[in-house]
């Protein structure tokens, strides 16, 4: 049994800001069904760009209802610059962490945010940009340079626990050490 | 809080019988049953006993039965004397549905020591493909290993009309049984198998005690090699305390077996029924009639597993999922995806295994938790809308 901590427990059976949001302005979607995991992020941001509500809906582990739920709960409030600031582990520290193999259950909440955001802006981000690493969870490179830099990632296990990468059939884990090898060359 | 435990494909409740037999060994009487006295000897006598019992399970001779630490290493014992007693062959046969104990084995053999292994797939309903299985059998294969019923799904395999026909060619044939025994009869000398894999804990047993049936008059190797015990196919000094609280459960899963047929398939059917008909969006996992009475692989659509199970924990009910997130690993179990399990429902999979110590209460109970879990968890999915799967 995950060793979740009493925050994740009471937000998973109590989730905040659950459902869809009526008058949303900004929605960001990650994830699928046959990923295992998969959030919808609602916000409603008013003419100063602050987040003044938001909501989610998450097909998902414990873990990934309560990043959603904790997700909401950071960013009301917040400019969309600050949120934009939000990282994943920002989301696991408010829960009081995450196990490390669900460490991806928090990526998949900045990365809704992030398209949120940009879906308010009116910003096209390209859905996959780069070229594809892991086929069963469709990880790309450029995704996976990212979660290495942020998150300061050494192995192929790490970039599993994080973006779910190499976790399906293995055959991706050997291209995903070149990627951070790559990284770690250059500094 | 209760615990109403439907996770009897995981392990069991070690019978108060069982206890009883195990406790004055434990304690009282902790001679070596090799031993040249009396007081070991009494051991000794008493492994005898248990030896029958277990042997009177599977329809084996006692002199058949080996006791080993645990299924898995029954399963590795038995693939690997079948490689040593036929250096020469090569090929190795299996199904993609396996316990990893030969699942992992047959990986590692493959990569490591250079066998060409075969795994045999199976359609949708959990049926194995015997025709490729046939086509397959060569001078070249060494060894045929076949669960006998699934963990998951409790599919049943037709291993005796299988074992015909592969020891018909010369090929050993395995089978892990695991799952089998104490849930349907078994008749090692009709079914004609060469080894047979068993395990305590799944049949009410303590765990860290397992069986392997080796046929009268097969040469066997042993994996580990050591002292005279077990007919020197099987050194170290023996675990006499859950051997002797195996003979007691192999003898009541004997006494059970009806139980199991009858009252225990009810429940399980109850329960079926009862999730089909008062939660739309389910389907059950396998062949409904080819299965073991006690399990049950039902998946809900457009949820996760782990959050379903993390509800019914709170209830006190005991299960455990088919998908990816509670075991660590990413994709769903290995045996939905081979049976082609659509994702759908396949993450939102829970298997409840049940035993004669279950009661038709615990069942309601579990149906009432499990309406508004579903519910709560599809009131949150992004996959799911006036119910139905958007």
């Amino acid at each position: 049994m995950w060793d979740y901590t009493e925050k994740v427990k009471e937000h998973f059976l109590h989730p905040r800001n659950v459902g869809e949001l009526e008058d949303a302005n900004a929605i960001g979607e990650t994830g699928s069904l046959n990923c295992g995991d998969a959030l919808k992020l609602f916000l409603k941001v008013n003419e100063n760009e602050r987040i003044i509500d938001a909501s989610f809906m998450t097909f998902g582990c414990a873990s990934a209802v309560a990043s959603s739920s904790a997700l909401t709960e950071i960013i009301k409030g917040m400019t969309l610059d600050e949120a934009a600031k939000v990282t994943n582990d920002d989301i696991a520290d408010y829960l009081g962490g995450l196990p490390k193999e669900k460490m991806h259950c928090s990526v998949m909440g900045k990365a809704a945010l992030k398209k949120a955001i940009a879906n308010y802006r009116g910003v096209q981000i390209l859905e996959k940009p780069g070229e594809l690493v892991c086929e069963c969870f469709e990880v790309t490179d450029l995704e996976i340079i990212d979660a290495v830099k942020e998150n300061n990632l050494e192995t192929t296990e790490d970039v599993t626990d994080y973006l779910k990468a190499g976790g399906g059939c293995g055959k991706c884990l050997d291209r995903i050490e070149e990627v951070i090898a790559s990284v770690k060359a250059k500094g | 809080m209760k615990v109403i435990y439907t996770d009897n494909n995981a392990t069991t409740k070690v019978a108060d019988e069982v206890i009883e037999e195990m406790v004055p060994y434990l304690g009282q009487f902790y001679g070596n049953p090799s031993s040249m006295h009396t007081f070991g000897d009494q051991v000794g006598k008493k492994i005898k006993a248990a030896r029958q019992q277990v042997a009177d399970l599977i329809n084996a001779d006692p002199d058949e039965i080996v006791f080993t630490s645990c299924g898995t290493e029954s399963d590795n014992s038995a693939i690997f004397s079948a490689l040593n007693a036929h250096p020469d062959r090569k090929q190795i046969i299996t199904s993609t549905v396996e316990h990893p104990a030969i699942l992992n084995l047959f990986k590692f053999l493959r990569d490591k020591k250079g066998y060409d292994a075969v795994f045999v797939p199976v359609d949708k309903q959990g049926h194995l493909d015997t025709d490729m299985l046939y086509n397959s059998l060569s001078d070249n294969t060494a060894v045929v290993s076949l669960m006998w019923a699934n963990n998951e799904t409790g599919v049943i395999f037709p291993i005796p009309e299988i074992a015909k026909k592969v020891t018909e060619k010369g090929i050993l044939f395995h089978t892990d049984a695991v799952q089998a025994a104490g849930k349907i009869p078994i008749d090692a000398k009709a079914a004609n198998v060469d080894m047979l894999a068993l395990s305590g804990h799944k049949i009410h047993a303590p765990k860290g005690i397992g069986v392997l049936y080796v046929k009268k008059g097969l040469k066997f190797h042993p994996y580990l090699i050591g002292g005279h015990q077990e007919k020197g196919r099987r050194g170290g000094t023996e675990n006499t305390v859950s051997i002797i609280g195996l003979g007691r459960a192999c003898e009541l899963a004997a006494a059970h077996l009806p139980v199991m047929d009858k009252e225990v398939r009810q429940l399980r059917d109850y329960l079926q029924d009862q999730l089909l008909e008062k939660i739309p969006g389910v389907s059950v996992n396998g062949d409904l009639e080819n299965r073991l009475p006690n399990t049950l692989s039902i998946g809900f659509d457009a949820v996760e597993g782990e959050s379903i199970l993390m509800l019914l924990d709170k209830e006190g009910i005991c299960a455990s999922s088919g998908s990816a997130c509670t075991s660590g690993s990413l994709d769903p179990s290995h045996v939905l995806l081979a049976m082609e399990v659509p994702f759908k429902s396949a993450h939102g999979t829970i298997r409840f295994s049940l035993s004669h110590y279950n009661t038709r209460e615990e069942m309601d109970h579990i149906v009432a938790t499990m309406v508004p879990a579903i519910e709560k968890l599809r009131a949150m999915s992004p996959f799911w809308k006036d119910g139905k799967m958007v």
